[in-house]
């Protein structure tokens, strides 16, 4: 038993020397991520609107029957749901795509691969302000390409404009992704396959994808929480007319609009929450490997 | 099964570069056939080129007498087994071994029966439901070999397979994988740079450097007649001891003594082009203790005498090496070879190599008397490395006439 003694009081200095090296970290994020976390789930228990400030009192769950049971707020989550689907699915299939042509590019691959990502460099309000202008009948060159119809003064068509800028603006960040992703399946891996008979589409499906799994959830994880967030091309395109707004609009219009901080804290908390489950099902569910962590050997 | 012909085969890259250029090459069916030599040598382009995995840029690849310049690796029948051994990290073994058989669509009983047949051939029955990652290196090396057989291709082409495996298990693996080619009688290229497995498993050992042949032939052949100075060197551990030799007065002044050459050999050299400075390669088990010899091999040889700077007991034999003076043999060859072992070459003169028998009393900075045969020498042209005393495919040291 003496033996052990030594040991572990090393053990012990080294956690403590862990804990020292983390602490710096650790309080900054409690700073600028704990804090205003329990302050809006502070704020959202309360009856708190800035025009009538001396009705301030506290109400328990209140605001959240409020939000929960307003058909403004399930609206907004349909539509936020909807833009998250589709514009990740569709990242996904042209990110691996474009993936491909990087990784496998020879001939001025730097020219390619700066070409692919000009769109995630681009400030999203500007971009968003361009397709706006290309839409807008009259002086756009998209909406006369289209009869000089008006596509953003409808809902339908709102929404696909919304969903295309995203996916024009987020695809590269999916390619760069999956194209680390691509980097570690090696070369041998495919050399085999062919040799053992596949073709190359055998060789994608069946010896790429499932290698590159782990990287491919992380990167829908990254993407889904980005999308799920959905508001700067909402809010330049349409301002959230014609039932476009996404739950970030929703608790930016009450919020800092309303002025109601008890209720948009409310709607904040709830997207938290959302964004959370989403995480906890991907991380828990799919086995995807927190960035960071080892492989993703386990299964 | 089938024979492999490569006709004029070159492979040159986009940006000059020449990997391979002008191979001949026949390998009948059932053959092992060995690529060796340096790395970057071209021996891995080769065998890629045969699997498919690199486009020939000119001459013509035929397996079983039909060309395939231009088929697919899918499309050749050859299975490969890699150095990395590719296995596939998402499949079982049996999953793995299944693979090419489920791409080949046959039906799930004979996938199954075949499977089973070759994990027991390669005892890998217990290991079935495994995933690679829960594998020793050298079960992974089998599961590979497995992956391989299951198919009962035309051809096995194997790239360095044996080289990520510790250098027990690498031997043992040796003779599993020797085995199993004579069992099974596949036609099979196998790459390496390690020339002691060069020596022990192939057939046919195959040497290239810089993209071109050196020397083709069965083991023995190579190692004692080797075409030129470079697969003088390369092949045998410890390599063969190359001295400076100056031909003067119709004798080689070497730094072992003036040794004398036949008939032949002074033919050669007399020509006016001929060359007056000479490479003298001794193989070091062609030395001996000078007590130790008997009447008859003393005349066969002759003798030096030199101190003896470090002496390694091997049990079966003493591995002696002495000093001795004299200017270094230099050749492009040797340089080469150099630079592929990581290190000064111990042939290049000053350091001599020799194995003599364990009997031999000598003791470590003593001088000591050792006598070699002449009959085992060789002379080569510093110039192009061509080994003079190769006559008619046979080398017969410098007396030959």
């Amino acid at each position: 038993m003496s033996r052990r003694a030594p040991l572990s009081e090393n053990k012990k200095a080294e956690r403590k020397l862990g804990w020292l090296l983390c602490a710096p970290a650790a309080l900054v994020m409690v700073l600028v991520t704990a804090y205003p976390i329990i302050y809006s789930v502070w704020l959202s228990l309360q009856r708190f609107d800035l025009r009538f400030p001396d009705q301030r009192e506290f109400i328990g769950l209140e605001n959240y029957v409020t939000v929960l049971s307003n058909e403004f707020w399930w609206t907004a989550f349909g539509v936020t749901m909807l833009i998250t689907v589709v514009t990740v699915a569709v990242e996904l299939v042209l990110g691996m795509g474009l993936a491909l042509v990087m990784h496998r590019t020879l001939v001025g691959r730097g020219i390619v691969r700066t070409a692919a990502l000009i769109p995630y460099g681009i400030v999203t309000v500007v971009a968003a302000f361009s397709w706006r202008y290309a839409w807008t009948p009259g002086t756009g060159y998209l909406a006369n390409l289209f009869d000089g119809s008006a596509p953003l003064t409808e809902r339908a068509s709102s929404l696909a404009i919304i969903m295309l800028a995203e996916i024009w603006k987020t695809t590269p960040f999916m390619a760069l992704l999956l194209m680390a992703g691509l980097a570690l399946v090696p070369e041998d891996l495919l050399k085999a396959a062919s040799t053992d008979g596949a073709t190359a589409w055998q060789r994608f499906t069946k010896v790429m994808l499932p290698v590159m799994k782990p990287a491919i959830l992380v990167a829908l994880l990254f993407r889904t929480l980005d999308a799920f967030r959905v508001f700067d091309n909402i809010f330049v395109l349409t301002n959230g007319g014609n039932e476009t707004s996404s739950v970030s609009m929703l608790a930016y219009n009450n919020l800092i609009r309303g002025l109601n901080l008890g209720i948009g804290s409310t709607m904040s908390v709830l997207i938290f929450i959302t964004v959370a489950i989403i995480a906890f099902v991907f991380v828990k569910l799919f086995g995807t490997a927190a960035p960071g962590s080892d492989d993703g050997e386990r299964r | 099964m089938a024979d492999i012909v490569l006709d004029k085969v070159s492979k040159s890259f986009p940006d000059g570069t020449v990997a391979v250029q002008d191979v001949d090459l026949e390998i009948a069916d059932g053959e092992f056939v060995i690529l060796v030599g340096p790395s970057g040598c071209g021996k891995s382009t080769t065998l890629n080129m045969i699997a498919g995995l690199e486009d020939i840029s000119s001459g013509e690849l035929r397996i079983g007498g039909q060309r395939v310049n231009d088929k697919a690796p899918r499309d050749r029948d050859i299975a490969m087994v890699f150095q990395s051994y590719a296995l596939y990290p998402n499949m079982t073994v049996r999953e793995n071994m299944a693979f090419p058989l489920r791409l080949a669509k046959l039906d799930k009983a004979t996938i199954d029966q075949k499977v089973d047949e070759a994990a027991k051939v390669l005892e890998l029955t217990s290991l079935l439901d495994r995933k690679p990652a829960n594998l020793s290196g050298g079960q992974r090396q089998r599961v590979a070999m497995g992956r391989a057989i299951v198919r009962q291709p035309k051809a096995f082409l194997m790239d360095e397979p044996l080289s990520n495996l510790d250098a027990k298990l690498r031997v043992q693996m040796r003779t599993v994988v020797s085995r199993l080619q004579k069992k099974l009688g596949t036609t099979t290229v196998y790459v390496t740079h390690d020339q002691t497995e060069a020596m022990t498993l192939g057939d046919r050992v195959v040497i290239m450097r810089g993209g071109a042949i050196q020397q083709v032939g069965p083991p023995q052949e190579l190692y004692d007649h080797p075409r030129n100075l470079f697969v003088a060197g390369f092949i045998g551990s410890p390599s063969m001891n190359f001295l400076h030799a100056a031909v003067e007065d119709g004798k080689l002044r070497t730094a072992l003594g003036d040794v004398p050459i036949g008939d032949r050999i002074r033919r050669e050299l007399e020509g006016a082009d001929a060359p007056r400075e000479l490479i003298l390669g001794i193989r070091p088990e062609h030395f001996e203790d000078a007590e130790l010899i008997d009447d008859e091999a003393r005349a066969r040889g002759m003798e030096f005498t030199a101190p003896a700077d470090i002496v390694e007991s091997m049990g079966s034999d003493k591995y002696v090496y002495f000093t001795v003076e004299g200017q270094r043999a230099s050749a492009a060859e040797l340089e080469e070879l150099a630079a592929d072992a990581g290190a000064d070459f111990s042939g290049g003169g000053g350091n001599l190599v020799t194995r003599l028998s364990a009997e031999s009393p000598v003791q470590e900075g003593e001088d000591r008397r050792v006598w070699f045969n002449l009959e085992k020498i060789h002379l080569f042209d510093p110039s192009n490395g061509r080994n003079l005393t190769l006559h008619e495919g046979r080398s017969a040291g410098t007396l030959g006439d």
